[in-house]
């Protein structure tokens, strides 16, 4: 075997060219799939390496979309975007990082807590993406460091847009605020733009449910980064869209003046369009200032609110549930001219009524009354007299259709409807038979019924109008409102006794306006918050348990054209607490300058306008200690 | 010859030079725009080296055949001295060291070893008879003058040196004529030693570079990094590329090494798949030249150095391209003549100069008799 392979110098140099051969072949034969690996990843992939080659060349900045305005039906600014100075870090750019620092601590006067914030998110930052040193400067700050850039490589002043509401607290139940994104909002959508730094969402109010149309669209910033993050240059940049402005049927200047109007009371003010349902004012007071919210909320600010037995959180006008009282009088009236009861036939009042072995008692001993008279003097026994004949099952339909216990389609994100209570209710509800007494409670608005006070304001303006009116808040044509379905001469009885409640002798005399050819009819309430024990009645004692105050109105009464309803909390009562705040606001539509000089003579005596007052109070409440605030001030 | 171009000139290897000067000016062209549309700090340099090591290449061609044969063995010995001074030194200065600092050039004894091997192995067969061939006085010496230099590199630790030696050798031993057995055996073996060299002879990030090859998008920022942004580099480039000075895959500084070892992917991302058929072609210029150098040689030792030194300079070749296409792992080889880097500069051309001088001197049918 081994002699046969006895090899010659010309057998292996014969070996050496055919294996040269081989290895010729094997070297283009790994040539060949170098090329063809090479083709594939350029030309099949092409697209593909393209796209990843170009995420890797440009780094995608977001600019929020400036938030659209809520302005009022006469266009006047609710909610606007104010240019809010910044000053950011670029860490990629900084060269002496404590120094720089130290220069921005003293030209903005930053507190230690910032200071430490600003090294620790510059230790974890990533080159080119910004460090916020502050926002919300004023212009002499901000400009401060403008004029230092020279001097402070790696800071970029910038200007950015935050929400703005010169109304202050006077519109924070009615608009809402602006708040950063939280966790789970960002967990279900995980958009970049939440989380682009100064992007804010509606988190209440009408901010909060016209979102969509308020947010627009983010403009985007694109530069060229290195793999090291150091930026090249600027590409083509998208500018935002901003978002589409929303016009309300707010007034916004009787609104703000409302707001004033409630002072220190705690409290609601709704005025319609009665011809047409817009809504003018919906102020509810004490308020927080969403401009705060805006900013970002203070812990004692948060504490303060919180602590407050007023419940600045609450919008009262739609989500607060009150015995309206006297004030449903007139439905009761209507209720009853519906039944056949003549408006003159009279009842005498003794100053009670007697059902078995209970006596009902009434405010005052009014003699003989008929039904105007029963409202001008808010008579009590001709309502329990004439409230029994006819039975709550006939009084209840009459409330539904005026707007009580009703829910309206309103972009607020939450509405309180209240009960409008009935036999079949009752049964429901407590598996209990309707009694007479249940009658004689719920036609003067106390025992079962409840309703807001928007649900009142739209009762006062389907009555004044005789229309089917329908609530709106945001300004657009709609279709004329259908009549309601009682007949005038039933609705002149009822609006005849209103207007004697204020320019005849009744309970509300003391607040009939102050202008020439223009009067206002209105309806009194005062609702308990507690049975009533012994002969204190509520108008005395600790303020949580004194009645509320109630006024439901309209003007003027010759074509009626504003309805309103105000409810003071702990008021003591309507003609005291709420009808004389009526009586200014509609004062202020006719004439501003009668208006004015009456609020600021009050607001003289209550330590200055809301924004003063808020200040004041912050400020005593400092020093306290304070618990820090959840993220989210809704929950 | 006629008579415009002086003999001496005309004398020269042109076709080789032709070829070299192509990949080098390419290579320049590329590592230009690499800098960002300056010469410094790369491209010039490259030229300039290679006008050097051109001067050198042309002096070493004028050496006969048997000078080259008659060093062979002094020059084994004396790199494998530097090797062991390399690594006493390395011991000494507390970490690993692969050059020896002469001031005005650093040497890198395992990267001369490599061309010293293919001599090395070459000088033997010469001397061996040629009915030796199939004996296993044919075997042992080659093992001998493998494994001394292998362990030293290996010890530094340089796997990718230790392969390079043993393909040289596996080349000159296959092209000697050699048993196809032995070749086979080698490839089983290796098949069951791989896993083994993987789990107990591969240091952690060794382990991983193997990995990483077998998926790189597993670890798209860490050692994945490279294969990841090449393919990116070549994919993005097309059929015609991005345009001279248009890559900003190693403009940005995506690319990591992308003007040594990945060179060819910044000149895909540029020149397209068009610029690396150029390249390639022109690789395979250079094989069939040195081939062809080695076919036409008289003499075994010719035959052998020439076809040993030409699969050497393929093997960087090899490696450096399948890994920037992503068919071989990471390994820090450099693209033959076209990256920047004087060491394997050096290397490639002590390989040229020496096919040269066998092109210039085939010698006789008994070369050593000549």
């Amino acid at each position: 075997m081994k002699i046969e392979k006895q090899a010659t110098s010309g057998q292996l140099d014969f070996t050496f060219s055919r294996r040269a051969v081989f290895v010729g072949g094997v070297q283009a034969a790994i040539g060949l799939t170098v090329a063809a690996r090479m083709s594939y990843i350029a030309v099949a992939d092409n697209e593909k390496y393209e796209l990843l080659a170009e995420s890797n060349r440009v780094n995608l900045t977001i600019i929020p979309p400036r938030r659209g305005w809520f302005v009022d039906r006469y266009g006047k600014p609710i909610a606007t975007n104010r240019a809010d100075f910044r000053v950011d870090i670029i860490p990629d750019r900084l060269v002496r990082k404590d120094e720089t620092v130290r220069t921005l601590a003293e030209l903005l006067t930053l507190s230690t807590d910032d200071v430490d914030r600003i090294h620790r998110e510059l230790k974890n930052a990533q080159g080119f993406q910004p460090v916020q040193v502050a926002a919300g400067l004023d212009y002499e700050r901000f400009a401060a460091v403008s004029v230092r850039l020279p001097d402070l490589p790696g800071v970029t002043p910038r200007q950015g847009y935050s929400r703005f509401y010169p109304s202050g607290a006077a519109v924070g139940h009615l608009i809402g605020y602006v708040g950063t994104v939280s966790a789970e909002e960002y967990q279900r959508s995980k958009k970049p733009l939440l989380i682009t730094p100064g992007f804010k969402v509606g988190k209440d109010g009408l901010e909060k449910t016209l979102e969509d149309r308020l947010q627009g669209e983010p403009g985007a910033k694109r530069t060229e980064v290195t793999a090291r993050g150091k930026i090249i240059r600027d590409l083509a940049t998208r500018p935002d869209i901003p978002g589409k402005p929303v016009q309300l049927t707010i007034d916004i200047d009787l609104h703000n003046y409302a707001a004033r109007r409630l002072g220190l009371e705690s409290g609601s003010v709704v005025v319609f369009d009665c011809l047409t349902g817009d809504i003018l004012t919906m102020a509810s007071m004490p308020c927080y200032d969403p401009n705060s919210f805006s900013d970002g909320i203070g812990r004692v600010e948060w504490k303060m609110l919180n602590g407050d037995d007023h419940i600045p959180m609450l919008n009262k006008a739609l989500q607060g549930l009150y015995p309206p009282g006297s004030t449903l009088k007139p439905v009761a009236g209507l209720a009853m001219l519906r039944q056949g009861i003549d408006p003159d036939e009279t009842v005498v009042c003794n100053g009670g009524y007697r059902l078995g072995n209970r006596v009902f008692k009434c405010l005052g001993r009014h003699g003989a009354v008929n039904m105007r008279t029963a409202i001008m003097k808010s008579c009590n026994t001709y309502f329990y007299a004439m409230g029994r004949r006819i039975g709550y099952d006939n009084i209840a339909p009459v409330g539904r259709e005026l707007g009580l216990g009703q829910e309206f389609s309103l972009p607020f994100p939450s509405q309180r409807y209240g009960t409008v209570p009935d036999s079949a209710w009752k049964m429901r509800k407590y598996d209990q038979k309707w009694t007479e007494s249940d009658t004689l409670n719920a036609v003067i608005g106390q025992g079962y019924i409840i309703a807001s006070p928007f649900q009142l304001a739209v009762m006062a303006a389907r009555i004044s109008s005789g229309l089917h009116v329908q609530p709106e808040i945001l300004l657009k044509k709609r279709v004329a409102p259908k009549p309601l379905s009682f007949p005038t001469e039933h609705l002149d009885v009822v609006r005849d006794g209103m207007n004697l409640v204020v320019n005849g002798a009744g309970t509300a005399v003391r607040s009939k306006l102050q202008l020439e050819n223009i009067t206002m009819a209105g309806k009194t309430g005062t609702a308990q918050v507690r049975r009533i024990a012994g002969a204190q009645r509520g108008q005395s004692g600790a303020w949580k348990y004194r009645d509320h105050g109630l006024f439901v109105c309209f003007a003027p009464v010759a074509a009626p054209r504003y309805a309103a309803s105000v409810v003071i909390e702990h008021g003591m009562g309507g003609a005291r607490a709420a009808a004389p705040i009526a009586k200014d606001v509609l004062t202020f539509l006719y004439d501003r300058a009668q208006a004015m000089a009456s609020l600021e003579a009050l607001e003289a005596g209550w330590g200055g306008n809301i924004a003063q007052r808020m200040a004041a109070k912050y400020a005593t409440f400092q020093g306290q200690p304070a618990a820090p605030p959840p993220l989210d001030p809704t929950i | 010859m006629n008579g415009i171009v002086p003999a001496p000139i005309a004398a020269l290897p042109w076709r080789v030079i032709f070829i070299l000067m192509a990949l080098v000016g390419f290579g320049a062209t590329v590592l230009y725009s690499a800098a960002g549309g300056h010469l410094e700090p790369w491209a010039g340099k490259h030229v300039l080296r290679f006008i050097a090591l051109l001067v050198l290449a042309i002096a070493m061609s004028r050496m006969p055949q048997g000078f080259w044969k008659s060093i062979t063995f002094p020059l084994y010995l004396l790199l494998l001295l530097l090797l062991v001074v390399v690594e006493l030194m390395g011991f000494v200065g507390g970490g690993s060291q692969r050059w020896i600092n002469l001031g005005f050039i650093t040497l890198q004894p395992s990267e001369l070893m490599k061309p010293a091997m293919v001599l090395a192995a070459a000088w033997f067969f010469d001397r061996l008879p040629p009915n030796r061939i199939y004996g296993i006085e044919a075997i042992w010496p080659l093992v001998l003058i493998l494994i001394l230099p292998s362990a030293m590199v290996i010890i530094q630790p340089d796997f990718d040196a230790a392969i390079a030696y043993a393909f040289g050798l596996g080349v000159v031993g296959f092209m000697a004529g050699l048993p196809l057995i032995y070749f086979i055996g080698a490839g089983a073996a290796l098949a069951v030693v791989a896993p083994l060299v993987y789990f107990f002879g591969m240091k952690a990030y060794q382990q991983d570079r193997v990995l990483i090859f077998l998926n790189p998008e597993n670890d798209p920022l860490g050692a994945g990094y490279h294969i990841t942004q090449s393919k990116i580099a070549i994919g993005s480039g097309g059929i015609f590329g991005k345009g001279f000075g248009n890559g900003t895959q190693s403009y940005l500084d995506y690319l990591p090494e992308g003007h040594t070892d990945f060179v060819f992917a910044t000149m895909a991302e540029e020149w397209g798949i068009v610029g690396g058929f150029f390249i390639l072609f022109l690789y395979f210029m250079l094989m069939r030249w040195g081939l062809n150098v080695a076919v036409q040689s008289k003499t075994r030792y010719g035959k052998l150095v020439a076809a040993g030194l030409t699969c050497t300079i393929f093997f960087y070749i090899m490696i450096n391209l399948l890994m920037v296409v992503g068919l071989a792992p990471v390994a820090g080889i450099p693209l033959p003549f076209v990256s920047h880097g004087g060491s394997s500069m050096l290397t490639m051309m002590l390989c040229v100069g020496i096919i040269m001088s066998i092109e210039r001197h085939p010698g006789s049918k008994h070369g050593q008799f000549q």
